[in-house]
């Protein structure tokens, strides 16, 4: 087991141009499961094969378990990696597959067959040591490559976007399976995905990255909960927190507090006019689409989520009055788009 | 739709092959009228013709000789060239050059490279001390057989290693580059990453790149024919050159006939390991 | 940590030792035309002289001599005419061909493309002897006609082949869209299936008429006369008298022949690769 820690680490592709990745530093806890989330283009996986050395660094630093491994090939780095498309061999059975790491690292010949064993069966995959990559299906092969990953027991893990080639059915479950995993190896595990529900999922702590640099490290209640700024507000959560602009301020709450004026106690409520468009029914919730009724908001969109228990209908077209608790209401500076203090405001 | 050119490519291939057949399987020469089965008495004749023999062991020194040189300087060159860099363009057409040149004409260029009294490559040997050379009486290239063979060997050699390179650069772009990535997170150093997991993913190409290699290797003799015309004393004479000066120059076309039928198991041969490569891959 | 970089080193070494040492073997031959096309017979043909350099002033004789005394242009010329009606039969033949093939459903299209695929492997020294014969009962002995009758039956195969993966990758529903809105099988086909693959029949052309200037046994077997012959068998075949090689003349045609065909080649190398690779890259 071992930390991984980045100090000032950056990357620039094309001189003169935006970094991929900007100063990050961070720090990883012993055994913790770690995600990087961030949209396609973020530098998320740029950072994450710095740390693998496929990427050599512009300038900053790499320790994986106290030790500067910045100049370090991948070889001499001890740590193991799954890629989106797996990279199984495809010329090669899923023993020789899972054996590779050990004959590369020169592990002596006798452990092959029952270091291989202990992977493929923890994995349950020790039926298909035989065959080729190509006769698997996709969640056996991620488990191929996930049992070649945890073979030679490496210090860290890391993984990119391992579900992501996998339906979506498939991928529920394997994301359970990857918590169970991990919750038995505990090792240290860098994950990288784009999808907020896989990363609040699987992550102990989740690293929101924008344009190469980290907006948030926290756990996945803190990133939801007290957005450091609008761009994780808006990132996460589905649908998107509503950003209302007011003076210095924007004023930032989630889709499920707005709701009905009635269902919140008057002394806790700041109530609001919402002109009501439409709706969309998913089954256990609805999505109501409308817009703020004052003229100072200039008909800003809002969107709210309401548990399909409350029984309530609207006419399309009409104004009711709904309400957030004050409580739940986040605010940001409208320059810097960063968190600022809480204020008293009435919107009524 | 189809027919059309399948009649023409059969009547401009099949019917001529035909006629070889029959040719083979008679006595007819340049001028003769009539036909005259003989049976199998021109193959008799030309299994016992010391010539022939020679010309066959001959094409396979030839073949076997340039195809491993072919293999493994394209393999060479295509994991030298696999990676992007400055100038990869003016390599690459430079490279070309001698596949994309007329046989012909590249052979002729080599022909005054290897000429008896100007050679450049005799010029430059006599002067290296180490070899010692005797300055009046260099090596003559094309002159003495051993040498004749290697220069032939060498000119086809140069003219096949660029398609061979292009093909097998094809079959590299075509390897995820998370292979070798995984591999070398996995603790392969270079060599292990070279020969357990780039070379064994290249195989079918290469597969492929030596079949079309034989082929064209086998039944070439623009290059014989230009630099040495099967000299000396026919120790580079190989079947497809043999068949030229018999049966068109020497006007013997049944002989000639029957010796080119030779080559045909040779291609049948390719022709089925080329299918069932095609069938596997259609397989994964 | 040093390790890692020393060996980098090493394998970058190796990489630039292995390009460089190639392409100058592969080019030098190409190089050595050039030089000797500009040097003074006195120049060439003194053991004394290094070879490398101009020890005399460079000239255009051997240009001038070869464009004036000698039948290259006419060849050249005749190589062109040639290619150009190769061409035409070529596209006209193996177009409908290809496309057939490429909408044949099932096994049967793959296996009738294949089959046309290898019959571009049999070689010209298997038929040139009955086929010398059969131009000779044909009257075109003899004649540039007598290779505009025997190229395409190489250049078809190797043509349906490549256009045959073309039309595949147009999708059907753009036909059936086609003939939907009013338009019949081949108007869809000349309308919309060959402007689409103006670019994959640009490269039929360009692969047709080099795979014609590249031939040369069934231009030597067929055609005797000095003035009918193509560029790559007059070349080595009449700039020579006797014994005695006129390599300055010889050096320039040579060189003016390949560059032309070289660049032209360099374009479409992709394309080409593709035709080669079809099936075995997976």
């Amino acid at each position: 087991m071992a930390v991984v820690e980045t100090k000032g680490l950056t990357k620039v592709f094309k001189k003169g141009e935006l970094g991929a990745v900007n100063d990050v530093n961070l720090t990883t806890q012993e055994g913790e499961f770690l995600v990087f989330l961030g949209p396609s283009g973020s530098g998320k996986t740029t950072l994450l094969r710095m740390i693998a050395g496929l990427e050599t660094p512009t300038s900053g630093q790499i320790l994986i378990g106290g030790q500067d491994v910045t100049h370090l090939s991948p070889r001499e780095r001890r740590i193991a990696m799954v890629f989106q498309s797996y990279a199984l061999y495809p010329h090669l059975t899923v023993y020789k597959n899972i054996a590779f790491p050990l004959k590369a690292q020169k592990v002596p010949k006798e452990q092959h067959k029952q270091k291989v064993e202990w992977a493929a069966g923890l994995l349950g995959i020790e039926k298909l040591l035989h065959r080729k990559p190509r006769e698997l299906s996709g969640g056996e092969r991620q488990r191929v490559a996930l049992a070649r990953a945890i073979v030679r027991e490496p210090t860290v893990f890391l993984l990119d976007e391992p579900l992501s080639n996998l339906d979506a059915k498939l991928r529920t479950s394997a994301r359970e399976e990857l918590e169970q995993f991990h919750s038995r190896v505990k090792t240290t595990t860098i994950y990288v995905t784009h999808d907020q529900v896989e990363a609040m999922a699987l992550g102990d702590r989740i690293v929101v990255l924008h344009q190469g640099v980290v907006r948030q490290i926290g756990t996945p209640k803190e990133v939801y909960d007290d957005p450091a700024d609008t761009f994780v507000a808006t990132f996460l959560g589905s649908p998107p927190m509503n950003l209302i602009p007011e003076e210095r301020d924007i004023v930032g709450f989630r889709p499920e507090h707005l709701l009905p004026a009635s269902l919140i106690s008057p002394d806790q409520r700041v109530s609001m006019h919402f002109h009501f468009s439409h709706e969309e029914y998913l089954g256990a919730e609805r999505i109501l689409y409308g817009s703020l009724a004052d003229k100072r908001f200039e008909a800003k969109d809002v969107i709210s989520r309401l548990p399909s228990r409350v029984e309530a209908s609207f006419e399309p077209g009409s104004i009711v009055e709904f309400a957030v608790p004050r409580n739940e209401l986040k605010f940001f500076d409208r320059a810097t788009e960063k968190r600022s203090e809480p204020r008293v405001i009435s919107w009524q | 739709m189809f027919y059309p050119a399948m009649i023409y490519v059969l009547a401009v291939i099949g019917l001529p092959f035909a006629l070889a057949v029959v040719y083979a399987f008679s006595d007819i020469k340049v001028g003769s009228v009539g036909y005259h089965f003989v049976g199998l008495q021109n193959f008799k004749s030309i299994l016992h013709s010391a010539t022939f023999l020679r010309a066959l062991y001959d094409s396979f020194i030839f073949t076997v000789g340039s195809q491993i040189l072919v293999l493994v300087g394209s393999t060479l060159l295509a994991l030298a060239l696999e990676k992007k860099f400055r100038g990869r363009g003016l390599v690459r057409f430079l490279m070309l050059l001698p596949w994309v040149a007329p046989v012909s004409i590249g052979a002729i260029g080599w022909k005054w490279i290897l000429d008896s009294l100007y050679s450049v490559i005799n010029w430059v040997l006599v002067r290296v001390p180490i070899f010692h050379l005797d300055k009046f009486n260099p090596p003559q290239w094309l002159g003495e057989p051993a040498l004749a063979m290697a220069s032939v060997i060498v000119v086809h050699t140069w003219r096949l290693l660029p398609f061979s390179t292009v093909i097998l650069l094809a079959g590299l772009s075509a390897i995820p580059k998370e292979i070798p990535e995984a591999a070398e997170i996995d603790g392969a150093g270079f060599w292990r990453k070279m020969f357990q997991i780039n070379i064994p993913m290249l195989l079918p190409i290469l597969n492929v790149a030596l079949l079309f290699g034989i082929v064209f290797t086998f039944t070439d003799m623009t290059v014989v024919y230009i630099l040495t015309r099967g000299g000396p004393y026919d120790t580079t004479q190989v079947v497809p050159s043999l068949a030229f000066f018999t049966g068109v120059l020497g006007g013997d076309l049944s002989e000639g006939a029957a010796i080119s039928l030779f080559m045909v198991p040779i291609l049948v041969i390719v022709a089925y390991l080329m299918l069932r490569a095609a069938n596997r891959s259609e397989v994964t | 940590m040093a390790r890692g970089r020393v060996r980098e080193l090493l394998v970058e070494g190796g990489r630039w030792a292995v390009v460089v040492s190639f392409s100058v073997a592969l080019a030098f031959p190409f190089y050595w035309m050039l030089i000797t096309t500009f040097k003074q017979d006195a120049d060439l043909y003194n053991t004394a002289n290094n070879p490398f350099i101009f020890n005399l002033k460079p000239t255009l004789v051997h240009l001038q001599v070869l464009f004036r005394d000698t039948m290259y242009l006419r060849w050249a010329g005749n190589t062109a005419l040639v290619g150009a009606l190769v061409v035409l039969i070529t596209l006209v033949l193996s177009l409908p061909a290809a496309y057939a093939l490429a909408r044949l459903t099932g096994k049967w299209g793959e296996r009738m493309g294949i089959a046309m695929f290898l019959t571009y492997l049999v070689p010209p020294t298997l038929l040139f002897i009955p086929l010398s014969r059969v131009v000779a009962l044909l009257g075109l002995q003899d004649t540039i006609w007598s290779l505009v009758f025997v190229y395409p039956s190489f250049t078809i195969p190797f043509s349906t082949w490549l256009l045959m993966g073309f039309f595949k990758s147009i999708p059907r529903e753009l036909e059936d869209a086609a003939m939907v809105d009013g338009l019949t099988r081949f108007g869809a086909f000349v309308r919309l299936v060959v402007p689409i693959s103006i670019s994959g029949i640009l490269t039929v052309v360009i692969f047709t008429f080099t795979l014609v200037t590249q031939e040369f046994v069934y231009a030597l077997t067929f055609i005797a006369p000095e003035r009918n012959q193509m560029v790559g068998v007059g070349v080595p075949t009449f700039l020579i008298r006797g014994d005695v090689y006129f390599w300055g003349e010889l050096m320039a045609a040579c060189l003016i022949t390949s560059l032309p065909i070289a660049l032209l080649y360099n374009l479409f190398l992709d394309r080409f690769i593709a035709g080669f690779t079809v099936g075995a890259i997976k």
